[in-house]
């Protein structure tokens, strides 16, 4: 349990313009926006049909990053205040979606792994989703114990923030879950715990 | 085996043990004087009478009490056993596969009679007698996977075959060697396997699915696992880690001969024949130190795997904090001679 340096982490390789796609979903927090901005820079001409944003207003500077997403040629940017808040008006955007639909995520890794664990709920291929990653390498962390979710981990060794134990935050990923695994870092002995140093900036 | 089922325990008290004839038939996993990963897989072929290679399905003398210590398990925490909703098929392959061949090895304890989908299944030392209607979850008191798991010795896990991969999409996890199941359940091959140290470098993991890919019908293979227990526990899974966890610091000179278990995972793998689906069983067995060297060949052998052991695994395995303890207390049983190839018993 001690170990680490695993290795298992998901890859991902950058937003590309699907040109097949009739509607695009981009779901995004944070600094995702400049990479949606960035896509529209560099593939704008192949981006055809309709464009929907959901975008999660997490940063200080997220109202100027709305503004700018607002002058695409898109077809409307839902602006939500959190993470939370705009994976459930993206969920009402996927379940009206129609063949032909293209999802991309693009932000922070808890941000990407909901839209692709959504994604995958609605029947879809979880690999189909278009993904880059911006801004905090800060993780979601499910407790393998009370199966409770830590939200923006950026230690090595985290406290559950539902039963209080002392998390070693593996390099194992669940798709399904949206989470990396946390496990007891002192259940061998309680209050033995290594050196806690921020990893996930 | 013509025995008894025993009466013991595999959490508080710890009453589990081994009889003589349960410790000689122990499948040691050591063929040589040292342990290193291989993808070392046999065909799951009729091994010697009395061995538990003998049967595809070993029941053997501590089935009524695994058993048992499953339903706690599951009572307590029902994530260990899930299966994805497009595995049903795969579940009735897999509960197809364990009745006819438990009937047909053990007829003393389980029976199986059908007449077209009408099936009447008879399991003696638990007491279960249960008409039902192949391919009809409602006919049954749980979902196939669960009902014929809560009667077998082993875990088991059901992966489906698609894009050239294969998917954990099903399984009953009550026993595991310290991975969850409601963590795992949905990965492919590569991402369950990904905490594995050292392995993914050697190309262990995709030869072996290079190999499970092309896994033909009524050709199921097997290898040998293995790792150590601190107490006879059979949940050591990550869920109750920290409540299991700290036995680790329990060990010491005088109790190593008791505490300090080699539990041993018989895996198999077959290919299913409706869903196209691959079933994993992993049977395990467990054998204290203090039974593992009344085999002299066994002790020897132990106390120089234990000793050459790199130490990633011995890290991964769990075993860094009592592995002095251990090797010390094994080299009293290790006075150098020389050991026979093969794992069996001299």
């Amino acid at each position: 349990m001690l170990v680490e340096g695993i290795k298992s982490r998901p890859q991902y390789p950058g937003l590309i313009a699907d040109c097949y796609a009739n509607h695009h979903v981009i779901a995004a927090d944070g600094d995702g926006a400049q990479a949606i901005i960035d896509l529209f820079n560099q593939h704008g001409p192949q981006i055809k049909g309709r464009v929907t944003i959901v975008y999660a207003e997490t940063l200080p500077n997220s109202a100027d990053y709305t503004t700018r997403l607002k002058q695409l040629p898109v077809e409307i940017v839902h602006a939500l205040p959190t993470v939370v808040t705009a994976i459930r008006r993206l969920t009402g955007v996927l379940h009206v979606a129609r063949m032909g639909t293209r999802i991309y995520a693009a932000g922070t890794e808890t941000m990407i792994g909901l839209t692709v664990q959504l994604a995958q709920e609605l029947g879809m291929d979880p690999q189909a989703v278009l993904t880059e990653h911006r801004g905090t390498m800060a993780r979601r962390v499910q407790c393998v114990h009370c199966k409770g979710f830590t939200e923006n981990v950026k230690t090595n060794i985290v406290k559950c923030a539902h039963c209080g134990a002392n998390l070693l935050v593996r390099d194992h990923y669940s798709k399904r879950l949206a989470a990396f695994q946390g496990v007891c870092v002192d259940a061998e002995v309680p209050g033995e715990l290594p050196e806690i140093v921020e990893v996930f900036k | 085996m013509n025995q008894e089922f025993k009466k013991e325990t595999f959490r508080d008290d710890y009453t589990f043990s081994n009889s003589p004839e349960s410790i000689r038939r122990f499948p040691f996993p050591f063929w040589e004087d040292k342990y290193m990963y291989s993808v070392n897989i046999e065909p799951h072929t009729k091994g010697p009478a009395g061995s538990v290679f003998e049967f595809p399905i070993d029941i053997n003398e501590h089935y009524v009490s695994e058993m048992a210590d499953r339903a706690i398990v599951l009572k307590e925490d029902p994530l260990r056993c899930q299966a994805l909703p497009h595995m049903m098929l795969a579940q009735w392959d897999f509960l197809e596969l364990l009745m006819t061949s438990m009937a047909r090895d053990y007829p003393q304890w389980f029976s199986l009679k059908t007449e077209g989908d009408n099936w009447h299944w008879i399991n003696r030392p638990l007491n279960i007698d249960q008409k039902f209607v192949f391919g009809d979850p409602s006919t049954l008191p749980y979902e196939p996977m669960e009902y014929i798991g809560r009667q077998c010795q082993g875990d088991f896990s059901i992966q489906d075959q698609r894009d050239g991969q294969l998917w954990m999409d099903a399984g009953i996890i009550t026993t595991q060697a310290d991975w969850s199941l409601d963590f795992d359940v949905g990965m492919n091959f590569m991402e369950w396997h990904g905490p594995v140290p050292l392995a993914h470098d050697m190309k262990v993991f995709d030869r072996a699915l290079k190999f499970l890919l092309n896994l033909q019908l009524g050709q199921p293979v097997r290898r040998l696992n293995w790792t150590m227990t601190i107490n006879p526990r059979l949940d050591t899974s990550p869920e109750n880690y920290n409540k299991w966890g700290k036995d680790r610091t329990t060990v010491t000179p005088e109790n190593v001969g008791d505490k300090v278990h080699l539990r041993v995972e018989l895996q198999a793998l077959w290919r299913l024949p409706r869903s196209n689906a691959i079933l994993f069983s992993i049977r395990g067995y467990l054998i204290k130190m203090r039974e593992l060297v009344t085999v002299p060949k066994w002790g020897r052998r132990m106390h120089r795997v234990l000793k050459s052991l790199p130490q990633e695994l011995i890290d991964y395995k769990g075993i860094t904090r009592y592995r002095d303890t251990t090797l010390e207390w094994l080299s009293q049983y290790d006075d150098g001679a020389p050991t026979s190839q093969g794992g069996g018993p001299d």
